[in-house]
């Protein structure tokens, strides 16, 4: 395989592995700080129950989170100086407000949040976990911007080649960075919401009674029945700004050919690249017309609208698109589904006496919103090529020119280590939970008989 | 100096620099603490960690910072240097994830897997520190793949690695005592071979490979007027080996001394490199004017520099202020502990 195909497959795989580890802990900072302070508030020992459970898997997620990301940096120049060598003077102030402004904050202020309470006094301990979350969330939005910048370029000027900023505003706040940030945002609580959920069923699924795993158990479902709705709603606008800025995405996640009116909703379909039209379609007629534009007669636009007179193909791979949207909708519509079924049943039997198969259930959608997210992702960065930077800058022409063997080869280091730490990860979080639900606490470290500071 | 497409490129190699030289020495002494994990009986482990547990994670974002720097004030230069040294840097990559996840699984994951991770632990800080110190090997040598390059590249992955296990030795004086702290003295006498060769080393190469690097040293009246760095790393080094023969002292006196005086002998071998490859970042062939981005663009980071610079440091301080004096057990707890016998 070409340098190209193999670098698009590294930073597919490194990115995909990265964004598992900030889904959990841009939202988990905050849900910790709520934690603490009903703990505050109340004083009973279950929000601390649930605080010292879930600060563990904080903590793991967040180590993962940022070695994955050091080797994001590094790809940019190892695999693609064409993107910094054209629009690194937008990227680069982003990419470098990121590192200062919240990188910092985050990775300064951890060690007192994980391990200070007892070392500083509380409004501080309170303060450096209010810090880390903002530092979180911070660092979301500057990569957002980022990446619907890449997405909707504005406020940029070219000059000899080389993209130049004009108006720093418009570049941060361009067409599509609010819809992107809301809808990651969501992602996240929502990811958190049935992450909690459904490891919490699992420690009642094994015997677990104390308060603490009810009360999660609770605040889980709760809390993405409230967001699955309002994501949902967001999604939609953010498709709606997809179509007024990148219809040749929109005409992909449909499927969509041909420009014209009255356009079904496809529920299933094989596009195929070759014959440019769909086999085995399955649609409700009329459906994306509707949801699109709001009108029975809406016009659609087609992919073939994108294809230069040369034959030059200038819309996406439709399979790819087509699919992962689908896949995240069907995500979405199914914790609609189990959340407000959830919410129901909690009103109606309370959680300490959920039915197991509906426990078992949430164990299932432990991970939905890592599936979710991540099938949202490819809709959007796949749905941009053949543009690196839509409009400014092809994939093709920001690769670098690195032997492809060197690229295989550390394609292949990267998987290894991904798939083994995936595993642990996620056999470490079932671990923590059996172990939380026998009741013990951490492995017993030998107490170093030390005195404390000074 | 008043034009802005001459300070500004100088400003940002010196914040690069400057983020550079605080990573090595920040996550030198936590790598060096992992690269010493072999020497130690298994139930030292946990308090070696619990020495670099807080401040780890701050370290590495030094080693982000400097990336960033080049990423986005020297565009030209960080695509070239970084496909020549594509593979120690995904080696180097691969060896931080192992290192960073160890840390957490280790006392997350079931305890029979806790040896695992310990060695993924020793094998993530070899492979960084290894691979850290064949790219400033190669990057001495202009970045050329040759079999004498790589042959130097390699003799400076082996010193490098042996000088962060120095520094990460002098780091366990500071922090721990009894058995630890003079068996970390053992090591520190052990390792400073490391750094003397190492500087010694690139002393020595670095004037051969380019003419231009050996006149800016060793005309006149150059030679005079820099004479007090080698003078002053030799002082530091005898100074150090003879501290070392006294460690630990009653009342743990100076046990601080053979950090801060690994802390200036890095300072000062780094200032040696800057002033030898400036005004290069990519080793005689591009410069750090004709590198650079747009001025409007850094002008845009040098304002956000200015103002969160001195707010990182500041809670960097805090954090060693928080967590100053011996490494005790790392603990998540909300409430305080009950107070040890000592404390008013």
């Amino acid at each position: 395989m070409e340098t190209l195909l193999l670098s698009r497959i590294q930073f597919a795989a490194n990115i995909s592995f990265h964004i598992l580890f900030p889904t959990i802990t841009i939202a988990l900072a905050w849900v910790l700080m709520f934690f603490k302070l009903r703990y505050n508030a109340t004083g009973d020992a279950k929000w601390m129950d649930a605080y010292m459970f879930w600060v563990k898997v904080f903590a793991l997620s967040f180590a993962l989170g940022v070695v994955s990301g050091i080797t994001m940096s590094f790809q940019f120049g190892t695999n693609w100086p064409g993107f910094m060598e054209t629009v690194g003077n937008i990227a680069g102030p982003l990419l470098a407000y990121e590192v200062l402004t919240a990188f910092f904050l985050e990775a300064g202020f951890l060690g007192i949040m994980l391990f200070g309470a007892s070392r500083v006094p509380g409004w501080l301990h309170t303060l450096a976990t209010f810090l880390v979350a903002f530092g979180t969330t911070l660092s979301a939005f500057w990569i957002l911007v980022l990446n619907s910048w890449m997405q909707t370029p504005v406020g940029y000027e070219v000059r000899e080649g080389v993209i130049h900023a004009a108006d720093w505003w418009a570049i941060v706040f361009n067409p599509s960075m609010p819809y992107r940030l809301m809808h990651m945002l969501l992602a996240s609580a929502l990811t958190v919401a049935f992450l909690i959920a459904g490891i919490s069923a699992f420690r009642r699924l094994i015997g677990d009674r104390s308060a603490a795993v009810l009360t999660t158990l609770r605040f889980g479902l709760i809390a993405a029945a409230i967001l699955i709705p309002v994501q949902i709603f967001v999604g939609d606008h953010h498709g709606l700004n997809t179509l007024k800025h990148q219809p040749q995405k929109v005409a992909a996640m449909e499927g969509n050919w041909q420009t014209g009116p009255g356009k079904p909703l496809l529920l299933f379909a094989i596009p195929d690249a070759e014959l440019r039209e769909n086999r085995f379609e399955i649609g409700i007629p009329h459906g994306a017309s509707l949801i699109l534009t709001h009108s029975w007669d809406g016009v659609v636009p087609g992919l073939d609208d994108y294809v230069a007179a040369d034959g030059t193909v200038l819309h996406p791979p439709v399979f790819a698109v087509f699919w992962s949207f689908r896949v995240m909708v069907g995500m979405g519509l199914l914790m609609l589904l189990v959340s407000w079924a959830g919410v129901w049943l909690l009103r109606r039997h309370g959680a300490q006496d959920l039915p197991r198969p509906f426990l078992a259930g949430l164990v299932a959608m432990s991970c939905s919103g890592w599936i979710a997210t991540l099938a949202g992702w490819y809709t959007t960065e796949i749905g941009r090529q053949p543009w690196l930077v839509t409009g400014l800058l092809t994939t093709k022409d920001a690769v670098s020119d690195v032997a492809s063997g060197m690229v295989l080869g550390t394609l292949i280091a990267y998987l290894v280590v991904y798939g083994i730490l995936l595993a642990a990860y996620v056999g470490a979080i079932f671990y923590l939970a059996r172990k939380a639900a026998r009741g013990e606490t951490l492995p017993p470290e030998p107490r170093l008989g030390l005195q404390p500071a000074e | 100096m008043s034009d802005p497409a001459v300070w500004l490129p100088f400003t940002f190699a010196a914040l690069m620099g400057l983020s550079i030289l605080i990573y090595v020495v920040l996550d030198g002494f936590d790598l060096g603490v992992g690269l010493l994990f072999p020497f130690a009986e298994p139930a030292e482990h946990d308090r070696m960690i619990a020495s670099i547990g807080p401040f780890w994670d701050a370290n590495e974002t030094w080693l982000v910072m400097a990336i960033g720097l080049m990423l986005v004030a020297f565009p030209l230069a960080h695509g070239t240097i970084l496909t020549a040294l594509y593979l120690p840097v995904a080696v180097m990559l691969v060896g931080l994830i192992l290192r960073g996840v160890a840390f957490e699984f280790r006392a997350k994951a079931p305890s029979a897997h806790k040896p695992g991770w310990d060695r993924a632990f020793l094998g993530g800080s070899l492979m960084a520190s290894l691979s850290q110190g064949f790219m400033l090997g190669l990057y001495i040598m202009g970045l050329q793949w040759t079999p004498l390059t790589v042959g130097f590249a390699l003799l400076t992955a082996v010193f490098l690695t042996v000088a962060y296990s120095f520094i990460g030795a002098t780091w366990l004086i500071l922090k721990t005592d009894g058995v630890l702290q003079q068996k970390a003295v053992g090591w520190a006498q052990g390792g400073i071979w490391g750094v003397v060769l190492g500087m010694a080393a690139i002393s020595l190469a670095t004037p051969l490979v380019s003419r231009r690097i050996f006149d800016k040293w060793f005309g006149v009246p150059e030679i005079l007027l820099l004479s007090p760095l080698p003078v002053i790393s030799a002082g530091l080094i005898w100074l150090l080996w003879s501290r070392l023969q006294q460690l630990p002292a009653p009342n743990d006196r100076q046990a601080w001394l053979p950090f801060a005086v690994t802390i200036g002998l890095f300072v000062l071998g780094f200032l040696g490199m800057a002033y030898s490859f400036y005004p290069y970042v990519v080793p005689e062939r591009i410069t750090i004017y004709e590198a650079a981005s747009a001025p409007e663009s850094l002008w845009i980071i040098l304002v956000g520099v200015i103002v969160v610079l001195p707010m990182i440091l500041a809670y960097t301080a805090l954090s060693y202020v928080v967590f100053r004096g011996k490494a005790t057990r790392l603990d998540y707890a909300l409430v305080e502990p009950l107070p040890p016998p000592d404390r008013r």
